[in-house]
Parts: C-alpha cells; structure tokens; sequence
C-alpha cells in the first residue's frame, strides 16, 4: 500500500486522500471536525454558516426511510460572526494535521452571499464552499439559486469579488441542466464545483399518523438511494468543465468513490456513510480505495479519474 | 451492500428505522410533574439507550427507556412536548424510534446506582437488568426536594437497597447525592458505579470514584435532533451523545 498514492490537490490545496466531509455532517464545532479530521479524512467541511442566527427546524428532522435518509434540518447556525470565532478555533486544531478546512456557507441575496464569504474569509479557511442549493435556501423567486445559471453564476461572481480564497460551488441535482449551471459559474470564476447536494425534495408519511413525519413535511434525499443520479451528475458536470469536481452522493464504499473518480471528481465527499458506518468510515473507505487500487495496478488517482468519460 | 466485512453501524437498507407507533396502555403519576407512560409495545434494548418519541404536529425527543417490555417512558412536564404527552390517555398514541445509542454495561457483582432528579429513568432499566443477572444493587437517590424525588418505591420493590437524600432536607439526608455517593463508596466499596443527572453531578461522580479507583459509567443528557449521530447537535467535546453515548465509561474531558 505504501506505493500508493491517493492524495490529490483542489485549488492548491493538498488532501492525503480524496475523501471530504461534506456539510451538514458533524460539522458543528471545532472538537468534532477535530475527530473525523483525526479518523482520517482527506479535508472537512463544518456546517454553513448564513448571515445571522437560524434556530432550524423542530424534530424529527432526519430520518432513515430504509434506501437511504431524508433531512430538514433547516439549516441551524449561529451566524457567520459566531462562525467566524468557531472556524478560527477549528483551523488552529486542524492545522497540526495537514487537513485542510472547508467553509460552507449560505446568504438569502446575492450581495449577501458577498458579504458572509467577505467574513467567513477572516476565519482562514483553506476553501470556500458556496451553497445555493440548499432546498432551504430560496431566492426572492421561491428557488434555490442552484437552479438558475444566471442566479448561480450572479453568486460565484458577487463572492469571487469579496474574497481571494478559492471557492468550490455546491450544485443541486434538482436542475434540468446541470450542465449549464456547471459551465455558468465557471465562467464566473468557480474555482471547483462539489456535487450533489440532497435530491428532491421528498417527503415520508407516516400512514399510521396519515401525516408527513418531517416537521418541515419535505426534505433532501441523501444516501445510497441517489448514489446513481450522483454519478451521473458528476458525470455531466466534468464532460462540461474543466475545474475540479468533489463528487457527493450516497458514497459508501471504497469501490462507490471509484465510481465517483471514474466519473471525473477529483475528490470525493461523505455524509450519509458517516451514519451507516460510523465515524471510523474514513479509515475504512481508505482501505478500500487501496485495495482496488492495487488489484488494478493504479498507483494513483489520476491514473482512473474520468475514465467512464473516454468511452 | 453485501460486502463482506462490513459491520453496519447504522441503519440497513432494507430496513427503515422511521418510527413505530404504540398506544398507551397506562399511566401512572410518579410525582406532582412526573408521568409514567406504559406502551403497548417491547423493543430488545440495553439498559442506558434511550427512544426519539414523536408526537406528529408537536415535536420528538430523546427520552431514557424505563422498561423495555413492556416498553416504558418516564416524563417530567418541563415545557410545550412534554406537557402535550401529559396530555395523553390510555388508548391514544405516540411513535418512536429506537432504542438508540451506547446504553451501559453491567460488570461486578455489587453495584451502586446513582441518580440525580430524573436522572433515574434510565437506572430503573439498569437496575431491572441487574436484578435478573442476580448483582446486588444499592440505589442512591438525590433530588431538590421530596416532590422531585423519582422511582425511591419501584427501586425498592425491585430488591434494591435504596438510600435518598434531599437538598433542603424534606425527604431522606439532607444535602447532595454525591455526599451520599462518598459515604457508601467508602463503606461498601462497589464494583461498579453508574451515574445519571445534571453535569456537574456527573463531573463529582467522575472525580469521586477516580480518587478511589471505582469503575463508573455516566450517562448525559443533551438536547438532540436526529438521534442517528450525523448532525452534530449533541455533539460533547468531540463526542456524539446521541451514538457514542448517552452512557460514557469516562466523562468526556472538557464536557
């Protein structure tokens, strides 16, 4: 395994191994991202921050519905000027590591996308992940800005001004195109884009209670049932790009982030794992991702990345 | 998903864990703000896991299982969810999930239960499960005042050797639980402490039977949103109440 190399770079920013912590998982504070930074992650995300403080949603919240899990969990935070004291708190720990933080964040205008990320910046986080798709995030227009090219685009350029630090966008499947929100906020100025986030919105009934179990009635789908429709979105995007792409979506296995690479992500990121294998995932995903590695003579990840796109 | 190796931690694919629903089967005023909820339901589960109950349109929350079979809550009107499952009557329903989390684990043959207020919900399991694995069990109850008092006859009548102390005195010794703690730890030695109520009653137990060099196991109560150990809420220097605990073998430091 020692002539394996499964580190990759995003932005100018080195991760050991592909595998990222996606936001909204465990992201709370700086003790816990210490912990799945310490079991083995390649980079994490904390949970998005938006301009002030958001108490989310009243339980239940998330839900394991049997092929995967549904959430709303709407988005709680203290607000970025919090968050900024949070992220300080978890660089400084990260930092001794070698893993690199990502910081998620969310406005409700364009310019107050510019404005969080102008301060989320202060906190020196390595990346940057803009989330406009959100199912909780709606523009004037009742939309995720994911799902228009222009609103997207008006985002990634409105935070490209505000901050130097390179910024991943995060990408909704619940578009008819994805591909032309890909190709949209790479002209103005992605530097990666990480998808997918939550497919849906779906909802559970309760047929006992006759009533949606959610208290917010709908929320994202994530885990191995959208696995499929992850990968075909990485898919698209990265036949439409050239910037990197974080493939996220119901990645479980070693042999499931593979696919992801085949796909042509760069990195690969884990949410709902996390729930079905533990926090020790990571350690394990990395085994996996060796053992296929070494079984088909790949030294490292870009010797498969984006393969699946040739044929 | 066959994958051979995996341990599933969480959930199976082929199995939902969304909630059940249980009709009440009786009620039973412990004190003035305390209900016990009988259901007719069992669930396997280990002493220290807890149920995420679901009243639809109200709320859920995490609460310790009394009882597994049949299937038993305890609950103190403390706000909007709790004084709505007050509200409840034999006959209507509530919905759960569960049992959830690291419950505790039984080792020694002669064990010391010690709970702060509510926090001997989940040690009324403890003792159930004691009990039938034939440990002598000893009960150190401690709560602000007599009306706060919980489960002082249900020990009892398990077998258990039960001691109760109030903080203004109305009931049993006057003063803390863990004053209690200190003199029984001294005179009986116990294989084995376990522990639930308020943190800084946690935080003495800790320091009390690591100076002695007992065995003790906590368990903590946080306010919780999934339950399932993803979104952090409960999160505790690092540690997920919610799926690492709510039972620790040592109080996580910095907690």
């Amino acid at each position: 395994m020692s002539r394996l190399d499964l580190s990759v770079t995003i932005c100018g920013v080195l991760l050991k191994n592909p595998f990222v912590l996606a936001s909204g998982i465990l992201g709370t504070g700086a003790a816990i991202l210490e912990r799945v930074a310490r079991s083995g992650a390649g980079a994490v995300t904390a949970k998005s921050y938006g301009p002030g403080p958001r108490a989310g949603y009243p339980n239940p919240t998330v839900l394991d519905w049997g092929s995967g899990l549904i959430n709303a969990v709407g988005l709680p935070n203290p607000g970025v000027e919090v968050g900024v004291g949070e992220l300080l708190e978890t660089k400084e720990r990260l930092r001794p590591l070698g893993v690199p933080l990502i910081a998620s964040f969310f406005a409700d205008t364009v310019k107050g996308y510019g404005e969080v990320a102008r301060t989320i910046a202060q906190a020196g986080p390595d990346l940057l992940e803009i989330n406009i798709s959100c199912p909780n995030v709606e523009d004037e227009f009742g939309q995720p800005f994911a799902a228009d090219p222009r609103a997207a685009a008006q985002v990634t350029l409105e935070v490209k001004r505000a901050t130097s630090l390179p910024a991943i966008v995060k990408l909704s499947p619940n578009v008819a195109d994805i591909k032309a929100i890909a190709r949209a906020v790479e002209q103005a100025g992605a530097d990666a884009i990480s998808a997918i986030n939550t497919l849906g919105p779906g909802m559970v009934i309760d047929i006992e209670a006759g009533r949606p179990i959610l208290a917010h009635r709908v929320g994202g789908i994530s885990g191995p049932a959208i696995r499929p429709i992850a990968v075909r979105c990485v898919y698209d995007i990265c036949s439409a790009v050239s910037i990197p792409v974080i493939g996220i979506g119901g990645v479980l296995r070693g042999q499931d982030a593979v696919e992801m690479i085949m796909a042509g992500a760069s990195a690969v990121g884990i949410g709902s794992a996390v729930y079905y294998r533990g926090p020790g995932v990571f350690k394990r995903l990395e085994v996996e991702l060796s053992t296929y590695m070494e079984a088909h003579g790949y030294a490292r990840l870009a010797d498969f990345r984006g393969v699946a796109l040739e044929g | 998903m066959d994958t051979p190796g995996w341990r599933i931690s969480g959930g199976s694919p082929l199995r939902d864990r969304l909630p059940r629903v249980a009709t009440v089967a009786r009620v039973i005023p412990e004190t003035s703000k305390v209900t016990t909820f009988v259901l007719d339901a069992a669930i396997k589960a280990r002493p220290g896991q807890f149920l995420m109950v679901w009243l639809p349109g109200v709320n859920e929350k995490p609460f310790s299982i009394v009882c597994p079979d049949p299937l038993t809550i305890t609950v103190a009107n403390v706000g909007n969810f709790t004084a709505a499952l007050h509200r409840l009557v034999p006959g209507e329903r509530l919905w759960y999930r569960g049992a959830l989390g690291r419950g505790f684990r039984l080792s020694g043959r002669d064990i010391l239960l010690v709970a702060g207020g509510y926090g001997a919900a989940p040690l009324h399991f403890l003792a159930l499960a004691a009990r039938d694995s034939g440990m002598a069990v000893r009960v150190a109850l401690g709560a602000r005042a007599q009306e706060d008092l919980l489960f002082p006859g249900r020990f009892a009548g398990l077998g258990c050797r039960v001691w109760t102390c109030t903080e203004d005195g109305s009931f049993g010794e006057s003063g803390l639980v863990t004053d209690l703690l200190q003199s029984l730890a001294d005179q009986h030695r116990p294989g084995s402490v376990y522990a639930c109520g308020p943190q800084a009653m946690l935080q003495a137990v800790a320091g009390i039977c690591e100076a002695r060099g007992i065995p003790y196991q906590v368990s903590m109560e946080r306010y919780m949103r999934c339950g399932m150990g993803l979104c952090g809420s409960c999160a505790v220097a690092g540690r997920r109440v919610c799926r690492d605990g709510p039972v620790f073998s040592r109080l996580p430091p910095g907690s």
